[in-house]
């Protein structure tokens, strides 16, 4: 049984549909990239794995014990958290709150966690900043501490280098690559960027309201369909 | 200043709201940090007419009023928060309507019987004279509870407010701490509603958070800053309401309005000594 298993999955918003036939699965240690245009489903796609969104059709299924409270998420930037007055350190510790059972408060397992994403992400120095007065890139690091302080199995992301500068972007595919390797941690990312697709991860979607392509980078780089995504870098 | 409140304090029926009054400011401007922030400060307004309703209801039929507007006011409270979270009807609309509705509801059914008497006056302007002694003893029991219960929920308040479909994604039960949230706030309008007045409960959550938020940039600094302003909001108000003998709800906001002023003056001057 893998990881994730979507059997001809259809996600429809207000009667109207915008992906379906999505089939494919995910095993443990996998690295798979989402890809698409703009309004090609990606999202929602992220959002029927995360039960956020049901499918309309089809079916979405957990195997190998794998559970919502096992999952690390890092969502699009949103607009509405970017005047809300929290802490870095706030919000990474809010990660931590899935392994949390029933105690009321944060353990010092957990500050300790939490402050140990934050190191990784490379914002120690920021811990106690106010989040609303960060720039993009460094939120969008933040948010990438508070998913990872959330997981040690799945990591969900939507477009995690959308606001970062070049150098972020090399540490950030490497954080991930690190993550994937060497702590068994299956990784999901949506992204925008050719080159994460075909060096950086091990399986592709490729995304147009259907599912275009589904296969391992190497299989996708060979294909038409990624050949024309990724131009000239393909070969 | 000390001397009035000294005066104040030498009063039973005064001591006795002070303190009613005091544990509900507090509960309002701490769930007020997660309603505000939620953007659901609409639902302290709408909780806050349908309770009226509730009471003026209660009142004609001859039920003790607490014991009918709690239960109304937190059934009213899941629905609001269905409203609010519904994409199909517009949330913010819907709350209007229900709380207009709930007003005018409470308002024919007293003037269809007992007519508009100080009873109703008070209900919705307040009065603090209007708390009996049992009244005062189930509000701070129950004021009590919500301020404990906010206490041990706060980081999980703190996640479901700063980022609902994380918490979710991630396998929080949101439902059920929005839920609390309902409640929580539910009870802490009924009992801040005697004392306020319908028209003006939702202030004690509005104000004291966004008063806050002008100096804190933490959520734990905005929480205890909303909660210190509230206190001192609620206490300077009472005096000024007891030296001008004018309503009690009316003083508050008013002291309120001033905190505010002075926060985002400070706020202001803050920022601008800072960016240099
Ligand atoms: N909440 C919503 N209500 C209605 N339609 C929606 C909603 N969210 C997304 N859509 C529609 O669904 C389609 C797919 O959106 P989605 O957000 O999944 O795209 P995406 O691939 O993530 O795009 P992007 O690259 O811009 O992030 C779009 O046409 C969009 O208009
Ligand atoms: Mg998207």
């Amino acid at each position: 049984m893998s990881l994730i298993q979507v059997n001809n999955a259809a996600f429809r918003y207000d009667g109207k549909e915008v992906v379906s036939e999505l089939n494919f699965e995910v095993e443990h240690c996998d690295y798979l990239c989402i890809v698409g245009e703009n309004g090609s489903g990606k999202s929602t796609l992220v959002k029927g794995l995360l039960g956020l969104k049901t499918p309309y059709s089809g079916s979405i299924t957990f195997g190998e014990g794998l559970t919502a409270r096992q999952i690390g998420y890092l969502p699009q930037q949103k607009e509405s958290q970017r005047d809300f007055p929290a802490s870095v350190q706030e919000v990474v510790l809010s990660g931590t709150l899935n392994s949390m059972g029933i105690r009321p408060f944060y353990t010092r397992a957990q500050r300790n966690n939490a402050l140990t994403q934050i190191e990784r992400v490379g914002m120690l120095q920021h811990k106690n900043a106010a989040f609303r007065e960060l720039s993009g890139g460094q939120q969008q690091r933040a948010l990438l501490a508070r998913a990872l302080a959330a997981t040690q199995k799945l990591l969900i992301l939507d477009e995690p280098i959308a606001s970062l500068d070049p150098v972020a972007t090399a540490d950030m595919y490497h954080l991930i690559e690190e993550i994937n390797k060497h702590h068994g941690v299956t990784v999901i990312m949506v992204s925008h960027d050719p080159h994460a697709a075909a060096h950086e991860a091990n399986h592709v979607l490729h995304l147009e309201h259907q599912q275009l392509f589904f296969g391992t980078a190497s299989d996708y780089r060979k294909s038409d369909i990624g050949k024309r995504f990724l131009g000239g870098e393909g070969r | 200043m000390i001397g009035v409140l000294q005066e104040m304090l030498s009063y039973p029926f005064l001591v006795r709201a002070l303190t009613v009054g005091l544990l509900v400011a507090l509960c309002a401007s701490l769930l007020g940090v997660s309603l505000v922030l939620k953007r659901f400060s609409m639902i302290g307004d709408g909780l806050s007419h349908v309770g009226f309703g509730a009471l003026a209801i209660a009142s004609v039929v001859g039920i003790a009023p607490l014991y009918l507007a709690i239960p109304v006011c937190i059934a009213a409270s899941f629905l609001l928060l269905r409203m609010s979270e519904s994409t199909r009807i517009k949330g913010d609309a819907a709350i209007a309507m229900l709380s207009a509705g709930a007003l005018a509801i409470g308002v024919m059914v007293v003037s269809m019987t007992t007519g508009m008497n100080t009873d109703v006056y008070n209900y919705m302007f307040g009065s603090i004279l209007s708390l009996s002694a049992a009244d005062a003893t189930l509000s701070i029991v129950l004021s009590g509870v919500v301020l404990v219960l906010f206490v041990l929920f706060y980081p999980r308040l703190f996640a479901v407010t700063f980022d609902e479909s994380f918490s979710r994604a991630t396998g929080i039960p949101t439902r059920v701490y929005n839920a609390a949230l309902a409640t929580l706030a539910s009870v802490t309008v009924v009992l801040g509603m005697r004392m306020m007045g319908a028209l003006l409960i939702s202030s004690l959550i509005i104000f004291p958070v966004l008063t806050a938020m002008r100096i804190g940039k933490r959520y734990l600094s905005v929480t205890i800053l909303s909660a210190v302003v509230a206190a001192v909001g609620f206490i300077l108000g009472m005096i000024v309401s007891y030296v001008y003998e004018a309503p009690s709800g009316a003083s508050i906001v008013c002291v309120n309005i001033v905190l505010f002023l002075l926060f985002a003056i400070t706020g202001a001057i803050r920022n601008a000594v800072t960016k240099k």
